[in-house]
């Protein structure tokens, strides 16, 4: 029987699905989104984003490797940390984290196998210590173009994500995105 | 200059010694079978649907010299997103009258359209609740898209509301 064909086609979808994947960046947690009818897509690039978990714990990251060199120096400045060029050059390629700048340091010189072992605490959002303010602050001066995209669990309790809104708004971010999952035929007729 | 050159040095005829003729087919079973097998990898950790946002503008902070803007309390309507998603709901703001509904398609909805067809200019304003979740906030924005509702701000629930929220017993 002649395979080729088959073969032809299997070598085409082979090629499609390696160009079309992207690798997922693992993260520490994972977030049911709740769902609404909106239809924009998400931005690919310049994305600053805050993970609320569903136990209230708030994450952050920001993508650019070279934004995220930057950040981590204007921080280490603003706590009186400094970070060795080996540490920002790891910093620049992690992802998600939710630890607050005193434990960060640690956390960069982990191993990857490491990392995902270690309870996180979250970023810290409370009026005393808002550190979170100064990830915004300092992310925003890296990249003036960075948008601001909350990720929120379904059942992470308001009281936490009105927190953050009010971080954002008190920095004069007053437009951002609730990231949600696509939902179908709720129009009404 | 960019021949190859052929046939050798030699211009002997007859006395080549001829490489066995192989067959030109070769077993392609391992290479059909890996292709497949990345196929199926790929196919399988491929996530084709990319996240939704929804854009949301917030008020700016109202500086401390600058007045709250007056409203006519006849346009306004409150929504207390409240524990066990539900929505407390009460039209003016004197003496209000505490109702109940959920997040159903028959519930907040109706509320809307009709208290939207009844008041001219309507105002909404959405309060959670302290005990109420995310997942209620994105739904009732989810909400005011859907029934195209043009006048609506997310508020901080005062001790009022929440008196009023224990007081109907709903």
């Amino acid at each position: 029987m002649d395979m080729t064909p088959l073969v032809d086609l299997g070598f085409l979808l082979v090629t499609f699905f390696m160009l079309t994947a992207t690798a997922r960046p693992d993260e520490p947690v994972t977030v049911d989104m709740p769902s609404s009818v909106s239809e924009i897509k998400m931005p690919e690039t310049d994305i600053m984003l805050i993970t609320v978990s569903k136990d209230g714990k708030v994450y952050f990251n920001l993508d650019g490797k070279y934004t995220r060199q930057e950040l981590l120096r204007t921080m280490g400045e603003r706590y009186g940390i400094s970070f060795s060029d080996q540490e920002v050059a790891r910093f620049a390629v992690m992802s998600t984290f939710g630890l607050p700048i005193g434990n960060l340091k640690d956390y960069i010189n982990m191993g990857p196998e490491e990392r995902k072992n270690v309870n996180q605490p979250g970023i810290p959002v409370d009026s005393a210590n808002n550190q979170l303010k100064d990830w915004i602050v300092f992310s925003r001066m890296a990249n003036q173009k960075v948008r601001i995209a909350i990720k929120g669990d379904s059942d992470s309790s308001y009281p936490v994500v009105e927190k953050v809104v009010n971080t954002l708004i008190d920095n004069k971010v007053n437009r951002f995105n609730l990231i949600t999952n696509m939902e179908m035929n709720k129009k009404p007729s | 200059m960019a021949e190859i050159q052929q046939g050798g040095g030699g211009g002997k005829k007859g006395g080549k010694v001829r490489a066995k003729k192989m067959s030109t087919k070769i077993d392609m079973t391992p290479m059909v079978d890996l292709a497949f097998l990345l196929l199926t990898f790929f196919m399988l950790t491929t996530t084709f649907s990319k996240p939704q946002t929804m854009e949301i503008t917030m008020p700016e902070k109202i500086k401390d010299e600058d007045k709250p803007p007056e409203v006519n309390e006849k346009k306004v309507v409150t929504l207390i997103l409240g524990a066990n998603d539900k929505i407390y709901w009460y039209h003016g703001i004197t003496d209000p009258k505490v109702e109940v509904t959920d997040f159903s398609a028959n519930g907040i909805r109706k509320v809307l359209l009709k208290q939207n067809a009844e008041i001219p200019g309507m105002i909404l304003l959405i309060k959670p609740g302290d005990d109420s979740r995310y997942k209620n906030m994105v739904d009732i924005l989810d909400e005011m898209n859907i029934t195209n509702m043009q006048r609506y701000a997310l508020v901080k629930i005062t001790d009022t509301d929440k008196e009023l929220v224990k007081e109907s017993n709903l």
